[in-house]
């Protein structure tokens, strides 16, 4: 088991002719993803290695059964490809994107809130189900199969927690990229709720960052609903206010979003947070450990 | 991008939202030109990007050409909390009777705009939320249906203003929802929202941010420039393309991902040291990224070591190490360099440099190492 991406996964790409679609689109394949089919408009008919390309959403999924979207196009197509792709009836819609304009991604969201469609991203690395398939541009090589579910903010700090908890001897289920915008498709508690209901994840790892409140809602979240372990890691202790640290997202206002904040409302509700990605895969390693 | 306030009101009067007539100066001759203009009195506004510009004197009122001289002498060039100030915004003086606060805000928790409304404006809102919060109403739009006329009228019945200008407080809010949409707006504040003599709602102040993503779609306001808010390093930065913060400390730091660059200050910060600038190299940085990069960290002279710390996805450990090589045959940096490579073609990376055996670089193994090592040589 895995969440999100695994073996049942057939990938249709938005933008799949341009050249960083191309590049990972072909890396997914390698890896073992089903990539069915792409989207260029004014490039159906043609392929991509081997993948058909087509004109629109709806001749992909009927010609392919394509039942999950990864967008790559540049983002002043991005938020009109996901809502083809919802329109197309394709449950999961992957968007690695960045630099979506914020009210774009408000009217997808609440758009899609009342629809069949699950958004992950914008501006994020994709899932990686070690083993099954991977759909994005993770580094797959850093990580192996197992019982860690690994959601979170930003795309490197996550290879590097990986690579810490790969080095102490532990895989992952799957690892979510949720990205760092300010409107997130998808956040830590529907992740987190998902890698609950997974057997295989044992440890939920989440990192988290400053901007937003998303951190502090999943500690209440995790407090009520979640009975496997969480640890958790928060980028930004030393981030000043009002200053846009790299992400849209990152970013605290007044006394919202610090990171001393988020640290403090998930360990007051029994969640163990490192103070550095190293440490993170210490406590992991840790409570693995004891259960093996 | 926070936009000054005659920018925000140039953006108000485009959509409707009544200000008082005003004209931009950047010389004493021209502020007096504006305040003949105008006909006095006039009020003469510093325009900063900072709050409390009242107190700090960089706001006063003039009855005729002498005081609009003396005034415009004394707040161009003056010093606000860090902020020079090179432009002041000259307008007609307004007649207040009651001063109420407006904002149309991102609420990121919500996932919707917010439309707020308070009839106690003017003084310090952030107290007034804290110590009264009935005092400040707020209200969802869902951004599908966007900003109805009964969102309006229920605040401003809410927020208990005064019974003549219910309507047109309301329509306010609604021309304001405009603004915040059309602009590609995350903030829209107005503190205070004025009621004249005469009864007239007008913004005496505009305090707006624009999504740095949506710039595309508003030249016009991406041309506009703030000399006041903008550091030079940070300049050089934006110019070559790259995401870069200027922090107080000694200690340059590059790094690739936003998330990975803001956990490398903190674990520099835990070794006891003091970061100098966030710099994100972003995804896949070509050698050339690399050099300009170096460029800009070095260009604060207050940096006295640098840190690298990468971890390669699509980033590729070799084009790093590329790129350091050829910063130091462009530059000579004369400061310690601390190098951590990991993940792709980190093998090959670390070789590079080895080989090219660049003075005073210091390879370490592990994140928390180089930090370690980087605090010990930044001194």
């Amino acid at each position: 088991m895995a969440i999100l991406v695994d073996s049942q996964t057939r990938l249709v790409v938005s933008g799949i002719t341009g050249r960083e679609g191309t590049f990972h689109s072909l890396r997914n394949r390698e890896y073992g993803t089903q990539v069915v089919a792409g989207v260029t408009p004014g490039k159906g008919g043609q392929d991509v290695e081997g993948i058909p390309v087509f004109d629109t959403f709806q001749a992909a999924v009927t010609e392919t059964g394509a039942n999950t979207a990864m967008i790559f196009v540049p983002p002043r197509f991005a938020a009109d490809s996901i809502l083809e792709a919802e329109n197309a009836g394709v449950e999961l819609i992957i968007a690695i994107t960045e630099g979506i304009p914020a009210h774009d991604e408000l009217r997808v969201y609440n758009h899609l809130k009342h629809g069949g469609s699950r958004l992950i991203g914008p501006n994020c690395p994709g899932i990686l189900s070690p083993g099954k398939a991977n759909v994005g541009i993770i580094p797959a090589q850093f990580f192996k199969e197992g019982n860690v579910g690994l959601v979170s903010r930003s795309g490197t700090l996550t290879y590097q927690i990986g690579n810490e908890l790969a080095q102490g001897g532990f895989g992952n289920s799957s690892i979510v990229g949720i990205g760092g915008d300010p409107v997130p498709g998808s956040s830590f508690i529907d992740i987190i709720e998902l890698f609950e209901a997974d057997p295989e994840t044992e440890l939920i790892v989440m990192c988290g960052e400053i901007g937003g409140s998303a951190e502090e809602e999943a500690a209440e979240f995790i407090a009520a609903s979640v009975s496997k372990p969480v640890v958790a890691y928060i980028a930004g202790f030393t981030a000043p206010p009002g200053k846009t640290m790299g992400h849209a997202g990152a970013i605290v206002s007044g006394s919202m979003g610090t990171a001393v904040a988020k640290a403090e409302a998930l360990e007051a509700r029994g969640v163990r947070v490192g103070r550095n990605p190293t440490q993170v895969a210490e406590i992991a390693v840790e409570i693995l450990g004891a259960h093996v | 991008m926070d936009l000054l306030e005659y920018q925000g009101k140039q953006l108000f009067s485009k959509h409707g939202v009544p200000v008082p007539e005003g004209r931009h100066a950047a010389t004493v001759v021209e502020a007096v030109e504006a305040a003949e203009a105008l006909g006095y009195p006039v009020v003469i506004k510093a325009q900063v990007q900072i709050g409390g510009r009242g107190k700090a004197g960089g706001i006063k009122v003039a009855s005729d050409r002498t005081e609009a001289e003396q005034h415009a002498q004394a707040i161009l060039g003056m010093d606000i909390r860090g902020f020079a100030v090179h432009e002041v915004w000259v307008e007609q003086a307004s007649d207040i009777d009651e001063e109420y606060y407006a904002a149309i805000v991102f609420d990121r928790s919500a996932k919707q705009p917010m439309a707020m409304l308070s009839r106690m404006g003017g003084m310090d809102v952030e107290q007034v939320a804290e110590t009264d919060p009935e005092a400040m109403r707020m209200t969802h739009v869902d951004p599908l249906l966007g900003f109805q006329d009964f969102h309006g009228r229920r605040l401003a019945f809410e927020a208990g203003i005064a019974a003549d200008v219910i309507r047109p407080v309301g329509a306010m809010l609604g021309k304001l929802y405009d603004v915040f949409v059309a602009e590609d707006a995350t903030l829209v504040e107005v503190n205070p929202l004025l009621i004249t003599k005469e009864r007239e709602v007008v913004a005496l102040d505009a305090k707006v941010t624009i999504d740095d993503n949506a710039l595309y779609r508003h030249p016009d306001v991406a041309a506009l420039s703030d000399p006041s808010g903008e550091d030079p390093q940070e300049r050089m930065a934006k110019e070559r393309g790259l995401t870069y913060v200027k922090l107080d400390g000694n200690v340059g730091i590059l790094g690739n991902g936003a998330g990975l660059v803001m956990s490398t200050l903190d674990v520099v910060a835990q070794a006891g040291g003091r970061p100098a600038n966030f710099l994100d190299a972003g995804g896949g940085s070509k050698a050339e990224a690399i050099t300009s990069a170096v460029e800009v960290i070095l260009s604060d002279a207050k940096v006295s070591a640098v840190l690298f710390n990468i971890f390669g996805g699509i980033t590729r450990c070799d084009e790093v190490a590329r790129g350091l090589i050829e910063a130091f045959r462009a530059i000579e940096p004369d400061v310690p360099f601390v190098v951590r490579l990991d993940g792709t073609n980190d093998v090959e990376g670390r070789a590079l440099l080895a080989e090219a055996a660049l003075p005073n670089v210091h390879a370490e193994a592990t994140m928390l190492g180089a930090a370690e090592k980087v605090v010990e040589l930044a001194g």
